[in-house]
């Protein structure tokens, strides 16, 4: 629906949840938004807040006594998660690829592009007998692809997929400012990215997300730490990798116990399975509190981390066969489409749902 | 006593199948709190057990959908309470707002049950949260569900799954059969369709009787048409009317309900807590000719806002209007619906359809009577008194000088009935010379007449169905036992 519709609807069904406040004890959300109403509506910024605090644990939505087909027609997950993909579009630059967060399907043929791309110029350049050949020896990667071919776009891609993020966080900042009583504190930030990595609030007040169906899980709070630090680790590893390689003059291929190897296949395995696990609870989970708009770019996102885990692990499963060459650069492939089209999905949902954490723990010391 | 049971189920899931010769060693007709406290009770010892909601799924639980927490005496606090509410206190807040009339022993029984009632419930599947926000006058005496009753029955009902409770929506009980003080069966209407089912005990905690207009208008006239029914449509009392038929014992004052103030646009059926309305003590209420009509700073408003419901129903059209100024905005729980504004009195009045020279008259008199008074607290009894008003205002009476000006349109709504079956200390149903039926209980609603005939304390409509649903359901799996 049209934005302000979109806006109008929350609201709406807010001021349902400030008269009632049940679910206070379930998450962040009820008490960020207690403190914040009275007769009059909120604003944008205020709705995108509380959007982009929610983690979508949708024990509310089966704690509630006034959901469809009740009249009052509350359905808290599902219409903030609407803002949210509203918001992500809205805050995204430059604007014009904001529509790639309507229709993923743009994103990935972007990605599809990316890969392409990569694959078609590692050809050209060594040359398809390099591609399938056999390299064992030390810098056997960078036969099939130069090393300046691998980190001048890597480095590229790494600024630009920073940059946007950083650009999308300031404009979210600044648009959930409010009437910005709360004073910068050290504490407040350490509190956030405590419940960042605990993910404290997909919690459901205790027992788990209602996920995916009625029953409270712990579940999904599993799979996602399996796939956030299977992710932290792989980037641990290419990090890694880097400073051997550039620091201590050693050069890859790295011994199977080596700390890069170790890092990148746990942290392949776990993502792996972390978005195997992902798409078997979605495929299952209640339709009723979820929003298409949002479930087309979970699924993209967790497809494209899992498609790069998979290729990464078959990288180093046939380094040491003629399928080397094509695995490698199938992997940086996919793994260039994943990090071009990270400002423009799901992966963003990193910043926003921080920073929404970060206002929540300055609220809640400027409240006392 | 073992009955075949005729008609067809009509389907809804593959654990509807209401067909095939079986008895229940327990039935319970209700699928709310204290029906399934005592499903769950009896389940401990009872083979199977068989819960009779006449709701659909999502509609299921009745009034206990609406709650938020109940009242247990405790002996110290813990994460959840702040201090402890023993057993003396806890009877004394009963015999208050009792108004007299309580019985003293059943009040005791069940207030020493409470005791262990909250351990009881955890192992069900309740779990609790720390009182919501604004509740002071509740974080020492009662314990909040997380997320509220819906969020508890949701944790019982996945516990009756789990322990082979069978569970029936859209399963309306129109009729217990009883044969001299034994209940044989109950019939069950479905689909267009009648069956009988047998149990060797049956349990009712089927609710109250508020939602049938057409029962209160025998006592009340057209100003039901007035009232608002804050919780289930499916309160009916056709369980209640077909026990007193068969010779039940009928307790409480027939035309006794209990009603607060909701917002006036509130839905007829099930707006539950979200339409209540908070601000009455922070200005003035009028009726509908623009007159006020009782002391709005009587008290604190949690041992007050239960009378208002009564007060508003006995004025003309059931009907009328909380005036606050800008100042008091802040000092009450959002509400649902936008108030109507304007910029003075007199426009005020118009929004509202209320003559606007009766409206003046009352607040200049109003303010003319708080002259002086500037020592205003929301929070305690300020003793800001009007002076020389009738009726007075006994707190909070600062003058409604500062616009823009607000009107909260209040009709009563109401939240459950007082007349029910007597029991026995046993929760058995007793007849009308007293004699208990011999395998008939009750828990809940239908039987909380039987403590406190009027009058409400926050939270004790959970404990009777607790306290009572657990005692019914023991006793009634021990009796199919036999």
């Amino acid at each position: 629906m049209p934005q302000s519709d979109l806006f109008q609807e929350a609201q709406r069904q807010l001021v349902v949840c400030n008269a009632c406040r049940y679910c206070e004890g379930y998450c962040a959300v009820f008490p960020a938004l207690e403190i914040r109403q009275t007769f009059t509506s909120g604003d944008i910024g205020d709705v995108t807040y509380l959007a982009n605090l929610c983690h979508d644990c949708r024990a509310c939505y089966y704690a509630c006594m006034y959901t469809p087909p009740h009249e009052f027609a509350v359905n808290i997950p599902k219409v903030l998660s609407e803002v949210r993909q509203a918001s992500y579009r809205r805050h995204t630059w430059p604007p014009r690829f904001g529509g790639m967060f309507t229709t993923p399907g743009t994103a990935l043929w972007a990605a599809g592009a990316a890969v392409v791309a990569v694959v078609g110029l590692a050809f050209w350049l060594s040359g398809p007998p390099r591609v399938f050949g056999l390299h064992l020896e030390p810098g056997a990667f960078y036969q099939v692809v130069p090393y300046w071919a691998m980190v001048v776009p890597g480095l590229a891609v790494f600024c630009w997929w920073l940059g946007v993020w950083a650009a999308g966080g300031v404009r979210f900042w600044r648009e959930t400012a409010g009437d910005g009583h709360a004073p910068p504190a050290l504490g407040a930030l350490a509190a956030a990215v405590r419940d960042a990595l605990t993910m404290r609030w997909l919690g459901g007040g205790g027992p788990g997300c209602a996920y995916p169906g009625e029953r409270p899980s712990r579940g999904r709070g599993i799979l996602h730490a399996f796939v956030f630090y299977g992710f932290l680790a792989a980037l641990a590893s290419t990090t890694l990798a880097a400073i051997y390689q550039d620091l201590l003059d050693r050069v890859p291929p790295y011994p199977l116990l080596s700390a890069p190897v170790v890092l990148g296949t746990l942290g392949g395995v776990a993502m792996l399975g972390g978005t195997a696990g992902m798409l078997i609870a979605k495929a299952r989970s209640d339709r009723a509190p979820a929003a298409d708009a949002m479930a087309r770019l979970d699924y993209a996102f967790v497809i494209t981390l899992g498609l790069a885990s998979m290729s990464g692990l078959l990288t180093l499963a046939l380094r040491a066969t003629h399928a080397m060459g094509l695995t490698l650069v199938v992997h940086l492939g996919v793994v260039a489409a994943l990090f071009v089209t990270a400002p423009y999905g799901k992966f963003v949902h990193v910043v926003y749902r921080f920073l929404a954490l970060v206002r929540y723990r300055l609220e809640q010391r400027a409240e006392g | 006593m073992i009955w075949g049971v005729s008609g067809q189920a009509d389907g809804v899931g593959a654990d509807a199948r209401w067909g095939a010769a079986e008895e229940y060693h327990v039935i319970v007709i209700g699928g709310g709190h204290a029906a399934l406290s005592a499903a769950l009770s009896a389940r401990q010892t009872a083979g199977r057990v068989l819960v009779l909601e006449r709701a659909p799924l999502h509609m299921r639980g009745g009034n206990s959908r609406h709650t938020r927490n109940i009242r247990c005496a405790h002996d110290a606090g813990d994460a959840y309470l702040t201090a402890e509410y023993g057993e003396d206190e806890f009877l004394d807040d009963l015999r208050r707002v009792g108004g007299g009339r309580l019985n003293g022993a059943l009040a005791r029984f069940a207030i020493r049950e409470s005791k262990t009632l909250p351990a009881w419930m955890v192992v069900q599947g309740a779990r609790w949260q720390p009182a919501l926000r604004g509740t002071l006058s509740l974080a020492r005496t009662n314990r909040f569900f997380l997320g509220g009753g819906k969020a508890l029955l949701n944790a019982y009902y996945e516990t009756c799954r789990r322990r082979g409770v069978a569970v029936r929506y859209e399963a309306p009980v129109e009729d217990v059969l009883v044969a001299g003080r034994r209940a044989e069966g109950v019939v069950v209407g479905r689909g267009g369709r009648r069956g009988v089912g047998g149990g060797r005990a049956v349990v009712v905690a089927s609710g109250g009787f508020e939602a049938n207009l057409e029962w209160l208008r025998r006592y009340w006239g057209d100003a039901v048409d007035n009232f608002a029914v804050r919780g289930t449509p499916y309160n009916d009392g056709m369980v209640l009317a077909a026990l007193l038929n068969k010779g039940a014992r009928q307790v409480g004052d027939p035309r006794g309900f209990h009603a607060i103030a909701v917002d006036a646009r509130a839905p007829k059926f099930d707006g539950g807590i979200a339409t209540r309305l908070d601000s009455i003590p922070f200005g003035i209420v009028v009726n509908r000719a623009g007159e006020r009509f009782s002391d709005e700073g009587e008290d604190l408003w949690p041992k007050r806002y239960a009378t208002w419901g009564g007060r508003v129903a006995a004025q003309p059209g059931q009907i009328a209007y909380s005036i606050v100024d800008a100042k008091a905005v802040r000092c009450f729980l959002p509400p649902l619906y936008e108030p109507f504004q304007a910029g003075s009195i007199g426009a005020l009045a118009a929004l509202v359809q209320i003559d606007p020279q009766a409206l003046l008259r009352t607040v200049d008199a109003y303010n003319r009577a708080t002259a002086g008074n500037t020592a205003f607290r929301a929070d305690v009894l300020d003793g800001l008194h009007t002076s020389g008003l009738h009726p007075p205002k006994s707190n909070w009476a600062r003058p409604i000088d500062r616009p823009p000006f607000y009107a909260l349109p209040l009709r009563p709504g109401i939240t459950f009935t007082y007349m029910g079956v007597g029991v026995d200390e046993t929760a058995r149903i007793v007849d009308r010379q007293g004699l208990p039926f011999a395998n008939l209980y009750a828990a809940g609603e239908i039987m909380s007449g039987n403590i406190l005939e009027s009058g409400y304390l926050a939270g004790f409509g959970m404990t009777i169905g607790g306290v009572f649903g657990r005692l019914a359901g023991r006793g009634a799996a021990m009796h199919a036992a036999e």
